[in-house]
């Protein structure tokens, strides 16, 4: 295994590993690792970081609907204004320097680190 | 227009647009979005969340890989891998006190912000997107 998939791998294990301690999605921990660790871009952190979500979310969906806990229609319903958003977001996240996106990556982080001590 | 099905176009937008700016999945709007408007309980909320979250992560990754801001192999890696890491965190959690947890991953936040914060401030890499290019272009 090449170092890199070596600390892909990491990556993975820490962002499964919180996600199964507070059940927080995995961008929380895969974006600022992608940048900080592999020197990924921060847009190309942010895409990286969304796939890898939808591998994470289908394993997650699949276990949960064997467990008859889905209500398809229902997360169709908010997913299609979710689609519409994230089509807007990554547009406009184009237009946005590499430092707007770390800065304001990082307010997200802070805010959810005050939520979890207060 | 019904003011439930107002909510849930409201939340599901406001939660594609943070997935699509900032890269994450959000579940935080999903689910409560769910249980308030559409009615469901917690578990099936968060179950069902994982629906609107694979389509909005997977467009948005396909937006993403139009920009070329995508690593199609390191994404596939970081997704087969992490059901491990789950299993992991689902043992630690039942190990270790929730109020330690919490304190721990705060601190690795404020960590990561610290980080994002000294390359925010700091002049732009040349492997950036295609946005700072071209900002720096200009």
């Amino acid at each position: 295994m090449s170092p890199r998939t070596l600390r892909l791998a990491v990556i993975a294990t820490v962002a499964g590993a919180f996600s199964g301690l507070f059940g927080v999605g995995g961008g929380t921990v895969v974006v600022p690792l992608l940048i900080l660790w592999l020197a990924y871009g921060e847009h190309e952190a942010t895409g990286t970081s969304l796939a890898a979500i939808a591998v994470i979310a289908a394993l997650a969906a699949a276990a949960h609907a064997l467990y008859g806990n889905v209500d398809l229609a229902k997360g169709v319903l908010i997913g299609i204004p979710a689609i519409a958003g994230v089509v807007a977001g990554t547009a406009l996240q184009q237009r946005i320097p590499g430092s707007a996106v770390s800065l304001g990556f990082a307010a997200l982080l802070l805010v959810s680190a005050g939520f979890l001590v207060f | 227009m019904d003011l439930d099905l107002l909510g849930v176009l409201v939340a599901g937008f406001a939660a594609g647009v943070a997935g699509g700016l900032v890269g994450v999945r959000g579940g935080v709007l999903f689910v409560p979005a769910l249980v308030l408007f559409l009615e469901l309980g917690q578990l099936e909320a968060e179950a069902t969340s994982l629906v609107a979250i694979v389509m909005v992560s997977g467009v948005g990754a396909l937006r993403q890989r139009s920009y070329g801001n995508l690593r199609p192999r390191d994404a596939l890696v970081i997704g087969v891998l992490s059901p491990a890491g789950v299993a992991a965190g689902v043992v630690v959690a039942n190990l270790v006190p929730e109020r330690s947890l919490e304190l721990g991953f705060a601190g690795l936040q404020v960590y990561f912000a610290y980080g994002l914060v000294r390359r925010g401030l700091s002049p732009p890499p040349p492997e950036d997107g295609p946005a700072a290019r071209t900002s720096a272009d200009a």
